[in-house]
């Protein structure tokens, strides 16, 4: 008993010095230093880190970088109100729902610099009009991965095509409930956003059917997976194939011509922002080209900064697989905030597909 | 042990509201949190729309019962694996070593292990490479129920053999001699004497496996590739994708009220029997 509590003591000595040692770390590094801050909440490893120390160098702004998994973490902790993240970067339908919490405070235009820079087509969409809530910072698109050691390229041009008994047991599919009903919708030829039930009910019975066909449902493993051979064909956003693409020559990326999804990544600022003169500089900051187009060689996705574009490398800037051409982007879909019931109605189907599979 | 029993009345009051302003805030509000939110619909309304829903749902009385089937053969493949573990250890020299051996794979992260067994069972993982090596050719092992039961199983090993191990220590040799001495051979000596006093380890180790792998969620996906759906996965997207909090709590109540069942039933009334 004696020498448990000698333990017990000992333990607890080693974890006082090792907090206080962070705290002093912590106090070392600047972070004490409140008002030169900028805490920015974005995706895991969604921008080039030597992006934020050249920020802070030209600035002065100290940079607190956190990170989220899903837009429904965030949601939830910026809801919460815990931590002060003065920019965010969440996807579009979950901004027209951060709009509708009231959560969000509105950009104003005058103070920002180069939003000319941002293609049209990607300004004004339906989930917030005018912009007046976010800047666009990564856009992309919802499609078929294939490995040509086992498909060819005209087996997979079309949502119908995964349905083929040929690739029994072959696909993974992401665990998204919107994106796997979606393109279950499109096949069905109804839209993405759809709120009819027989029109979901029906696209959950062409699921059902693909169910011998999946192999499995899972998340970010897919790339793992798709580098290693392990499964033909994935269902997934263009992002994570662009990394897929990059380490497996063998991958191509699709997005099927009858539709499919376009999805954005805005920068917001939320309404807990205290150091909103920081936030704009760092909004301008990412928006002048010659750094939207660094960020976008690192992470790999589609700039929606036009001028950027013109600064990347002529076959990224020509790659139809992640800037498709006009026509092909003219059947692509937004999705809008279908309101709680309806979300629960898609991830019920899905669930529901899930257990079928 | 001398120190208990001198506590007096007055001060053992700050040791006990210690521990039960720890009970109080980490055990019994989170539940009772669970309890409150499960009455919410998603538009915030008080309701029982919940409760009717789960057991109106074909959908999720198969899943409960999935959970239930899964976690019933996660833990008999695991009882089977266990008790003639801990058996044997009891008969070994180095026993503090190979116990340590056992609880070690305990404090490398859950998620960790994980993806190590997506190396071994994956296409060109080592159990392919092993199974193409002698002829049989590769296997799809991943995303497949048999995989799903091996994982959980190799998880939740440490929790089965160490409260058995324990209670096989505990067996007085001069009994199992007395057995042998009153003309029992091996068998009967294990099956009458050792296991009727080893049951209560394995009643903990069956609860210690049961109930947690009634909720598995991660491996579910990972190693199961979402085709095992089990109760976890349910509360994880409610809670996660469609923040139906109500409904995601409504389940939670459902698994405590399963996991009261169990430990009631593991319990039972024969502890006395099993010790005299």
């Amino acid at each position: 008993m004696k020498r448990f509590g000698l333990f017990a003591i000992v333990i607890v000595i080693i974890s006082a010095l090792l907090g206080l040692g962070v705290h002093q770390l912590n106090q070392a590094s600047g972070q004490g230093d409140a008002a030169k801050t900028l805490t920015i909440f974005n995706w895991g490893d969604y921008i080039d880190p030597a992006l934020i120390s050249k920020f802070e160098k030209q600035t002065g702004y100290q940079v607190k970088y956190e990170t989220f998994d899903s837009n429904e973490a965030m949601f939830t902790k910026i809801q919460q109100g815990g931590t002060a993240y003065d920019i965010a970067v969440p996807s579009d339908y979950m901004i027209q729902k951060m709009r509708k919490a009231k959560l969000l405070l509105p950009i104003d235009h005058r103070k920002l610099k180069g939003l000319g820079n941002i293609n049209a087509q990607f300004l004004n969409q339906s989930f917030d009009p005018d912009n007046r809530y976010s800047v666009p910072y990564f856009w992309g698109t919802l499609g078929i991965i294939y490995n040509d050691k086992y498909v060819r390229a005209d087996e997979m041009q079309h949502w119908q095509d995964l349905w083929n008994p040929k690739w029994r047991n072959s696909i993974m599919l992401v665990d998204s409930a919107r994106d796997i009903m979606g393109f279950a919708l499109v096949r069905d030829g109804y839209s993405m956003n759809s709120t009819n039930l027989s029109q979901l009910q029906q696209a959950a019975g062409t699921l059902n059917k693909l169910a011998p066909n999946t192999k499995a449902v899972v998340a970010d493993e897919i790339k793992m997976y798709m580098i290693a051979n392990e499964a033909p064909l994935a269902v997934t956003w263009s992002g994570e194939a662009s990394e897929m693409l990059a380490g497996n020559s063998h991958l191509h990326y699709v997005v099927p011509t009858e539709g499919s999804n376009l999805w954005f990544d805005n920068i917001v600022m939320p309404k807990t922002a205290k150091h909103q003169k920081a936030a704009y500089a760092f909004i301008n900051f990412m928006l002048e080209p010659k750094n939207a187009a660094q960020n976008a060689e690192y992470i790999g996705y589609a700039t929606p900064n036009n001028k950027a574009k013109a600064l990347l490398p002529k076959a990224v800037r020509e790659d139809r697989q992640f800037y498709p051409p006009a026509a092909a982007m003219k059947h692509l879909e937004v999705y809008a905030d279908l309101g709680t019931k309806w979300v629960q109605q898609y991830n019920d189907l899905f669930l529901e597909f899930k257990m079928h599979s | 042990m001398k120190k208990v029993t001198t506590l007096t009345k007055t001060n053992r009051l700050p040791y006990f509201s210690l521990y039960f302003l720890w009970i109080g805030l980490f055990v019994i509000a989170p539940v009772a949190l669970i309890v409150y939110q499960s009455f919410f619909g998603i538009d915030h309304s008080l309701t029982l729309s919940n409760y009717r829903t789960y057991l109106s749902s074909s959908v999720y009385l198969r899943m409960t019962f999935n959970s239930f089937w899964f976690a019933f053969l996660i833990t008999v493949l695991t009882l089977a694996i266990s008790y003639p573990t801990a058996y044997f250890l009891t008969k070994l020299e180095h026993r503090q070593l190979w116990i340590l051996l056992i609880i070690l794979p305990t404090w490398i992260n859950l998620l960790l292990k994980a993806y190590a067994f997506i190396g071994i069972f994956s296409q060109s993982g080592s159990v392919n490479n092993f199974l193409t090596f002698i002829g049989v050719g590769p296997q799809q092992l991943l995303f497949t129920n048999t995989s799903f039961i091996l994982v959980a199983a190799y998880i939740q090993i440490p929790f089965m053999i160490l409260p058995i191990y324990n209670s096989l220590v505990d067996i007085d040799p001069a009994i199992i001699n007395a057995s042998h001495d009153l003309g029992a051979n091996n068998f009967q000596t294990l099956w009458r004497v050792i296991f009727p006093m080893s049951i209560n380890g394995v009643r903990s180790g069956v609860q210690a496996v049961f109930i947690p792998s009634l909720s598995l969620f991660m491996i579910t996906r990972l190693i199961g590739g979402n085709k095992v759906i089990t109760l976890g996965t349910a509360i994880e997207e409610h809670f996660m994708t469609t923040m139906n909090w109500g409904m995601g709590s409504t389940i939670g109540v459902v698994l405590i009220i399963i996991m009261f069942i169990t430990m009631a039933l593991t319990a039972g009334g024969r502890k006395g029997k099993a010790k005299s």
